[in-house]
């Protein structure tokens, strides 16, 4: 009976059946497993969105008010599931207005299977109306890019796009579709891409050197950790956590790697980078291995380059072999799947005690409390900080949220102070660093998990750049919490004008709208928070509704984020003040 | 600062639109500017091969290579210095037949990697080939007897380590 079933099956997949290329790129989606999409229509995907309507019952699509905002709420869905972020535009504008989420969602690491409409393939390099070359403008911000001009290709080619994007280091991929194409008929069949000759998504993982790797581990006195994204995308998170315990190291996280441990596990001393704490920045200039996991020694890490762990042995574990010995010279480099190569190094590790070591992080970690942490959380200043909003929402949330931070000193107190107890639950814009990706990325993220909570932190900055998705918000009746900080400046800019342009706030000062009408324009309960006594409640009655809601916190206006390693300066550098 | 040396660099590719963009963005990304660049097929059929020539500090285009290899329809991608290299350029010069039975120029023929491979009434074409400085020379010979046109073509190199490219799909499919 299986045998007959499976022949059935088989039978089904390879039938053959006429239809039209439009139909032909949902019927992928859909053997693919998606349900939802977001976009834009126009005239040269009209055929696709002819599909789409027809199809509605299988698959979901969410109409954002500007292309952008569809890329970004892909996103969002892509990061809190780990699955491909779909999105449809149509060509020329629409295709141009995808730009920079797709650079985002590069160097961030993000899923992405964009499609796009093109002009009829007769139109081809006529300058024809709403013609743009979006191949040749998103080749080097895709790990993919094709363009389709014949129905016939488009069952491989989007098969290949799917195990590109979700496949070894993840990323975004293009698919432009002629118009006659989406036109055009054939016989439809539909197999998924298994491999491409051309390119090995997961290195082979070399035993020796996990078992160099381990040596090293086993003989370290101040052995220090760095885990980046890779840990989550890799879906090691409870490997890693094994990992760490068994070894007692201490271990902190890139921005991007938040989550991926407990904020409160008592060996995660942190964040490191520019704004990230104190301890794990300076330690890391005094460590004798550094295991860096899943990350790529990004600039706004390591700081200069030239002062960075000099001291230390370097172990290396990543998937991409082109992000070895890029920033940071590596001793041993283990190049393979994470979750595969800290399985593997277990078997080698011994268990380990480093106490005294720990309490050097600790000690620091009181010097940033004293200088820093306290007055953000227990300020005595009249002004609200950002810290103590944060601080606020992880009393009413337990840590059981996702945050969703835009770019900008918000983002730097999100990513300091959120507390997370679950992986998945940080979404934040960081290598491209995009205001505006907040407010459509945690649309995306609540669908993708609408069990969860999902607080939207954003500047009053970043806010105006994307704040036409209240608009989706609307149509969507999608539950996000938005939390606007409202310090009336471009606040980072600010705060860098302060620190190194003698004050001379060129161009930061933010006059605003009224935030509170805005969103009730939108039909979303909105409130505004200036007073310190009236925060806690609002935030209670913010995150104790069902439905969307909007608040807007009055910050002190020239607060600073601190620490900071001042650009070109060593992470032993960082300042508290 | 580590100093500039002229590397080779042999890409394999599938033969696909759009991957020569994809791999001068590489460059382009990293300001390198590409001194010169050959693409044709490989030995391997349905398989092709760009060879740039750049000048740049090693342990840059060792990145670059990374980078390059990363592309989904690059196959392999090496860097050669110099001397691990055979290669070769070509250069056509056009000239007036004028200066056809002048004897300083069949003079200059003499270099043996040199001929005349067209004559017209009003032209003839000269051939040369060899190293970059051959050619180099060749041109400077040349040169006085004014021309009309010029052109040279790209590297084309032979390693001498091995590329292993045949076997490295074989182990894929």
């Amino acid at each position: 009976m299986e045998t007959l079933k499976k022949e059935v099956r088989e039978e089904n997949i390879e039938k053959k059946i006429k239809i039209s290329g439009a139909e032909a790129v949902i019927k992928c989606l859909l053997e693919e497993g998606v349900d939802l999409a977001y976009g834009y229509p126009g005239g040269a995907i009209m055929p696709v969105y002819d599909e789409i309507y027809k199809y509605k019952d299988k698959l979901h699509h969410v109409l954002t008010r500007h292309e952008q905002g569809a890329v970004h709420a892909a996103q969002g869905f892509a990061r809190v599931t780990g699955k491909p972020g779909i999105v449809f535009a149509t060509s020329g504008p629409g295709a141009t207005n995808l730009v920079t989420g797709i650079a985002d969602a590069q160097i961030d690491s993000t899923p992405l299977v964009c499609i796009t409409g093109q002009v009829g393939s007769h139109l081809l390099g006529s300058d024809a109306f709403q013609e743009t070359d979006i191949v040749g403008i998103s080749t080097p911000v895709t790990k993919w890019n094709y363009q389709i001009t014949k129905a016939n290709e488009i069952p491989e080619v989007i098969a290949k796009a799917f195990y590109i994007a979700k496949s070894g280091r993840p990323g975004p991929v293009l698919i432009d579709i002629t118009k006659d194409a989406q036109f055009e008929e054939f016989d439809f069949s539909y197999k998924k891409c298994e491999k491409i000759r051309s390119y090995k998504a997961v290195p082979k993982l070399n035993i020796d050197k996990v078992k160099e790797a381990a040596e090293l581990i086993n003989n370290a006195k101040k052995p220090f950790i760095v885990w980046g994204q890779g840990v989550i995308i890799g879906g090691a998170e409870e490997e890693f956590k094994k990992f760490i315990e068994k070894t007692d190291i201490p271990s902190a996280s890139t921005a991007l790697g938040l989550s991926a441990l407990a904020t409160k596990h008592p060996l995660n001393v942190g964040m490191v980078g520019m704004h990230g704490n104190y301890a794990p920045n300076v330690l890391t200039n005094q460590c004798d291995v550094l295991i860096a996991i899943g990350m790529r020694f990004d600039d706004r890490v390591t700081g200069n380059l030239e002062t960075y762990a000099k001291q230390a042995k370097v172990i290396h574990f990543d998937i991409d072999p082109a992000e070895i010995d890029k920033n940071v010279k590596t001793d041993i480099a283990v190049i393979a799947d994470v979750k595969e190569s800290l399985v593997e190094v277990m078997k080698y590790i011994d268990n380990n005690e480093h106490k005294e070591w720990m309490q050097e992080f600790h000690k620091l970690y009181e010097i940033e409390r004293k200088a820093v942490i306290n007055d953000q959380l227990n300020p005595t200043k009249v002004g609200l900080t950002m810290g103590e909003v944060l601080n606020g929402i992880n009393n009413e949330t337990k840590g059981d949220a996702i945050i969703v931070s835009d770019v900008g000193q918000h983002q730097m107190f999100a990513c300091r102070y959120a507390d997370f107890i679950k992986t998945r639950s940080s979404v934040t814009s960081g290598g491209l660093g995009t205001m505006g990706f907040a407010l459509p990325a945690s649309i995306g993220a609540k669908m993708g998990a609408p069990d969860r909570e999902v607080v939207a932190i954003i500047g009053d900055g970043g806010y105006q750049m994307t704040c036409n998705e209240l608009g989706t918000v609307l149509q969507t009746k999608v539950p996000v919490k938005i939390v606007v900080l409202n310090n009336s400046y471009l606040g980072m800019v600010r705060q860098w004008q302060e620190l190194f342009f003698d004050k001379r706030y060129a161009s930061t000062e933010m006059i605003s709208p009224n935030f509170v009408k805005l969103a009730e324009a939108y039909d979303i309960e909105a409130v505004r928070v200036s007073k310190r006594e009236d925060l806690a409640k609002a935030i209670k009655t913010m995150i104790a509704s069902k439905k969307s809601y909007f608040m807007e916190v009055v910050i002190e206006q020239e607060d600073n984020v601190f620490p900071m390693i001042p650009t070109g300066a060593s992470v032993s550098d960082i300042r508290l003040s | 600062m580590e100093e500039n040396k002229n590397f080779t660099v042999s890409v394999y590719t599938e033969n696909n639109i759009g991957i020569l963009n994809r791999i001068s963005a590489i460059f382009l990304k990293r300001h390198i500017n590409i001194e010169s660049m050959t693409v044709s097929k490989s030995e391997i059929e349905h398989v092709h091969r760009f060879t740039f020539v750049v000048e740049v500090p090693e342990t840059l285009i060792r990145k670059v290579v990374g980078q390059l290899e990363k592309q989904i329809e690059v196959i392999r991608a090496f860097y050669h210095t110099e001397d691990e290299i055979i290669y070769h350029e070509t250069a056509l010069f056009k000239i007036a037949s004028t200066h056809l039975y002048d004897e300083k120029i069949q003079d200059k023929l003499k270099f043996r990697r040199a001929h005349i491979i067209a004559i017209t009434e009003r032209y003839f074409v000269i051939e040369a080939s060899g190293l970059k400085e051959d050619i180099n020379r060749m041109y400077e010979k040349l040169k006085p007897f004014g021309l009309l046109q010029f052109v040279r073509s790209g590297r084309i190199a032979i390693t001498r380590p091995k590329m292993a490219i045949s076997e490295l799909l074989a182990e894929i499919n």
